[in-house]
């Protein structure tokens, strides 16, 4: 039943891609009805497979003279990011309720990123998966050179180039491995079997790691985040903190991690503390928390300040990881579940709530706005939003911080230590940003009190309210999840692959 | 010799010359009052027609092929068939493309010559004598020169095929030298012998006169694939060709000569059973000479390859990187086209005797080819509607025609090695052999260098799609695109997909023959 959220998705942007021009509102229906019945596959797919293990929906011979398949399952970690990606889906659609430029072809598009990202998180064939893969870097390219703002060409060739310089790196390391073990399979579980030698692995492993880690903004290689999450229209930014970047962290945990566990062998020599890959890319991942943070801290575009923290949250799910034991992972995994909702949420408020309506992001402009008494809804739910990702009880945001830092502290208190700070900084940048665009008692500028700033809509009340919902439901009820998350990471760090 | 096998083997090519013939008899003899336009499809039909026929012949063939003195001439089959059908093919396609196009006042003699050369393209891609591929590269050649030079109202036109013949003259001067130094080491023209003679005569490591033969016959074949650094005719050729003809010189011409280079490839391994180093040298198992183990380092075989690699590499850079600055579109499809040889070649340098190999690579010149007559076709529209092929020309495409302005997305994201498009399974597959032939370093540094020029040949792709579809348009008058020209572009679209999606079912034909 799960697949049929990948074909429902590439149906509708076919179905997008037909309809006749101009017709706007039609156009939106459709994409709503795709993405809400891709949720409640989604949903159903989630309930459903609680008590399972993974789940093999389809597999069926493609290229049997290469030992290629069709392989589509789900365990735990798919399961609750197809999840995700359903509520990312329809919140999408709803906070891109007032785009009347090219309204078919950007549903299109936007669809068709949608059926890959929920491809590759199904796809259980190396191959498959890197062919999802692929299939969701182009329309990104499309939404945001073409629906995009700031500098946004420029932004989209950065990201579809940095994107496709890591899939190449991707590409490589499992042509490799499929050559090494004989060329025989591309199943993952098959491959994860294969035995690769360990030297092997201790060269695939970065190089597949790194290859993924680029698009889920692994410092130093982030740099494409927060251009493209700026320039991007709001649906995009929304799905490329939300989804997107969960593609690379998922490859890094499903293939990296899953095919060459050896490859985080310690080398047998050290250098200032670091004596494996595992060390390398944790050091990263905690530089990317706090680079993140402290840019964050600094910028005077509201839509940066998102996109710099989407680096340091996503700097989380890396440690988390890495850390290798059954809590940080688990962690990890909730994490990208718990940004892809709040970095949505945030995008949401400030992209399609804020900007649209007063069309600037300069933090030094909205300043002048009063927009906690014009746009009451935005400014307090900015503020919830922005308490969630910040980390504070009773959100998804701490749960899955808490589990990473206990994990991480397992392998290396100063990893714990320095992600700490990351979280300091957090508030501190989120305090600042809320009370720069909302709460400010900067004198009024005159002409801006001309006029008056558009009604909140029911979409947007709608997105907000399903993307808050979930954080909240998650973090009041983590189990929800781990229940289902546990057992596959578990598997997962038992034996290779699966 | 036995003519009548001669005729029966060269049925394909004999069905081509008499629908040439024919071609010209009806558009000169009956169609001399009629319109131009009414000349043209009269002309495609039938060079269509004549493209069938031979298809037809090609698969009735039963034998192994046409020898003399037991020594294999024209072959039959395999990879020979595989090229011949993709020759037919895709000619057939450049054909269905012309039927709108109105560069020249004489549609008869151009699809005669086409008809012609595609007849030489069938004769190399089932040569197996020196002498023979030399013919069947010149038929090739001539023909081309003559389709480029077609747009006789067009300097750029004269200057290109000008260009074209001075290069390819040169080239062919090179190929027969080198080719007459390998017939003096082995005392034969025919491929296997000439493979076996080198061999004995370079059993300690590749003499400096059989490295010197190799180096002119790469010369001479890397002219005709335009692998760097022999490219030099193609930017000015695809620029000022006419659309059909660049069209058919970008994939007939490519499919039979990497035919002829696979033929090559397979026969310098044909002889060793088995190979393998001890105290320096390669020990081989010569299947037909008496003597049953020889320990020596086969000349052809080491030298062969090397330089294949190093024309590959130089290729993949130079293509990729001088693709980025072009503004013509039709000067950038000669980059990538050089760099896509480049990826072939590499196939070439890692050959393995099992047909994997050589299934890939035909895998990726047919779909290479289709991909790029669509091209083609495509930019011939533009040209038709905007009288330029640059870049700028393409703004705003999607408003102005948007099923064109998909047909160049499929095309051109498939070039790119988009999944699920067939330009991804065909690069995949091809990789996958290299790997699956050699192992150690050097070939997963060279996929691995492959693999990043081909993410650098993204940047020029979107460069174009970027016009198509984000830059505003200058001129939102729509293109009128006649419904044939529309119908066969929008099936290689679908080709393309059909065949990324679903490749087991090409391959399997492939394998089939």
């Amino acid at each position: 039943m799960l697949a049929w959220t990948i074909y429902l998705s590439f149906a509708g942007a076919l179905v997008e891609a037909l309809l006749p021009k101009g017709k706007s509102a039609l156009a939106r229906a459709v994409a709503l009805m795709v993405a809400l019945t891709g949720l409640v596959i989604a949903v159903t797919g989630f309930a459903g497979g609680a008590a399972q293990g993974r789940v093999v929906l389809v597999d069926a011979p493609w290229v049997p003279a290469m030992g290629i398949h069709y392989t589509l399952a789900a365990d735990g970690i798919s399961r609750v990011l197809v999840l995700l990606t359903g509520l990312a889906a329809v919140a999408g659609v709803l906070f891109s309720w007032n785009i009347e430029l090219r309204t078919n072809e950007f549903f299109a598009f936007f669809l068709a990123l949608i059926g890959g990202v929920y491809g590759v998180f199904l796809s259980f064939d190396l191959f498959l998966l890197f062919v999802f893969y692929e299939i969701a870097i182009v329309p990104k390219y499309f939404l945001i050179a073409i629906w995009g703002s700031t500098r946004r060409e420029y932004a989209a060739m950065k990201l579809a180039l940095y994107s496709f310089a890591g899939s190449a790196m991707v590409l490589v390391g499992l042509l490799a491995a499929y050559a090494t073990a004989g060329s025989h399979s591309m199943g993952l579980v098959e491959l994860g079997h294969a035995a690769l030698p360990v030297s092997f692995q201790m060269w695939a492993f970065p190089l597949v790691f790194v290859g993924f880690a680029i698009l889920a903004g692994m410092w130093p290689f982030h740099t494409w985040a927060p251009t493209g999450h700026v320039a991007a229209p709001t649906a995009a930014s929304m799905l490329l903190a939300g989804v997107v970047m969960k593609l690379g962290a998922y490859g890094c945990l499903r293939v990296a991690m899953g095919l060459f566990p050896h490859g985080m062998d310690p080398w047998g020599f050290g250098f200032l503390g670091i004596g494996s890959w595992r060390d390398v890319f944790a050091v990263l991942a905690v530089i990317g928390i706090i680079y993140g943070a402290l840019v964050a801290l600094v910028q005077t575009d509201f839509k940066f300040v998102i996109g710099y923290s989407s680096v340091s949250h996503m700097g989380f799910v890396l440690l988390g990881l890495m850390t290798l034991n059954q809590i940080g992972v688990s962690g990890a995994v909730l994490q990208m579940f718990s940004h892809g909702v709040l970095a949505g949420l945030l995008f949401g408020i400030v992209g399609r709530i804020v900007y649209d309506r007063t069309h600037t992001r300069q933090l030094a402009e909205l300043e002048t706005m009063h927009l906690s008494k014009r746009l009451p809804f935005a400014a307090w739910g900015f503020a919830v939003a922005g308490i969630a990702s910040m980390g504070l009880p009773g959100f998804s945001g701490f749960v899955a911080e808490l589990q990473v830092l206990v994990g991480s502290w397992k392998a290396s208190p100063w990893w714990t230590a320095a992600a700490g700070v990351g979280i300091v900084i957090g508030v501190a940048y989120t305090w600042r940003a809320l009370q720069k665009a909302f709460f400010s008692d900067t004198p009024a500028v005159a002409h801006e009190h001309g006029h008056e700033l558009a009604a909140i809509t029911w979409p947007e009340v709608t997105g907000f309210g399903l993307l808050f919902g979930a954080s909240l439901l998650v973090g009041l009820w983590p189990r929800v999840l781990l229940d289902s998350i546990e057992p596959a990471v578990k598997a997962l760090l038992a034996g290779g692959a699966q | 010799m036995n003519y009548g096998e001669l005729f029966r083997v060269t049925l394909p090519e004999t069905a081509l010359d008499l629908a040439a013939l024919l071609v010209l008899l009806v558009d000169l003899a009956f169609l001399r009052k009629a319109a131009l336009q009414v000349r043209v499809a009269m002309a495609a039909v039938l060079g269509v027609v004549g493209c069938l026929a031979a298809m037809w012949a090609v698969g009735m063939q039963t034998s192994a092929g046409f020898s003399v003195d037991g020594l294999l001439v024209l072959a039959n089959g395999g990879v020979s068939a595989v090229a011949q059908m993709g020759v037919l093919i895709l000619t057939a396609v450049t054909l269905l493309l012309l039927i709108d196009s109105s560069f020249t006042k004489h549609p008869g003699e151009f699809v005669a010559v086409t008809l012609m050369a595609a007849s030489g393209g069938l004769v190399i891609s089932a040569a197996r004598d020196l002498l023979v591929i030399f013919i069947g590269l010149e038929l090739l050649s001539i023909g081309l020169y003559i389709l480029t030079a077609f747009g006789k109202t067009s300097a750029k036109s004269a200057e290109a095929a000008l260009k074209y013949y001075l290069f390819g003259g040169m080239s062919a001067a090179f190929l027969l030298f080198g080719f007459s130094y390998l017939y003096g080491l082995s005392g034969s023209t025919n491929l296997s012998r000439v493979v076996l003679g080198t061999y004995m005569a370079s059993a300690h490591g590749a003499t400096p006169l059989l490295m010197l033969a190799l180096v002119l016959v790469v010369a001479g074949l890397g002219f005709k694939v335009a692998a760097a650094p022999f490219h030099l005719w193609a930017p000015d050729t695809y620029e000022g060709a006419p659309a059909p003809a660049a069209a058919f010189i970008a994939s007939v011409s490519k499919v039979a000569s990497f035919a002829l280079l696979i033929t090559i490839s397979h026969t310098a391994l044909h002889f060793m059973e088995s190979f393998h180093f001890k105290g320096g040298y390669v020990t081989v198992r010569v299947l037909s000479a008496g003597d049953p183990e020889l320990h020596m380092t086969p000349g052809f075989i080491t030298a062969w390859p090397l330089i294949l690699i190093l024309i590959s590499v130089a290729s993949m850079i130079v293509g990729n990187l001088a693709a980025l600055a072009q503004t013509s579109v039709r000067r950038l499809l000669a980059y990538s086209a050089i760099a896509h040889a480049g990826y072939i070649l590499l196939g070439l340098a890692f050959f393995s005797w099992e047909p994997r190999s050589a299934q890939a690579i035909l895998y990726y010149i047919l779909t290479y080819g289709l991909t790029t007559i669509g091209a083609f076709g495509v930019i011939g529209v533009v040209e038709r509607a905007t009288g330029s092929d640059k870049l700028d020309a393409f703004l705003g495409l999607h408003k102005r025609s948007p099923l064109l302005a998909a047909v160049l997305l499929i095309l051109f994201l498939s070039l790119a090695g988009i999944p699920p498009l067939v330009g991804f399974w065909a690069k995949f597959n091809l990789f996958a052999a290299v790997l699956s032939v050699g192992g150690g370093f050097w070939p997963f540094a060279l996929v691995a260098l492959a693999v990043a020029m081909s993410a650098v040949s993204l940047y020029y792709y979107l460069q174009v799609l970027k016009r198509a579809y984000v830059m505003p348009a200058v001129d939102e008058t729509p293109i009128r695109v006649h419904p044939v020209t529309m119908l066969v572009l929008v099936a290689i679209a679908a080709a393309v997909v059909l065949a990324g999606c679903f490749p087991a079912v090409l391959q399997n034909w492939i394998a089939s023959f």
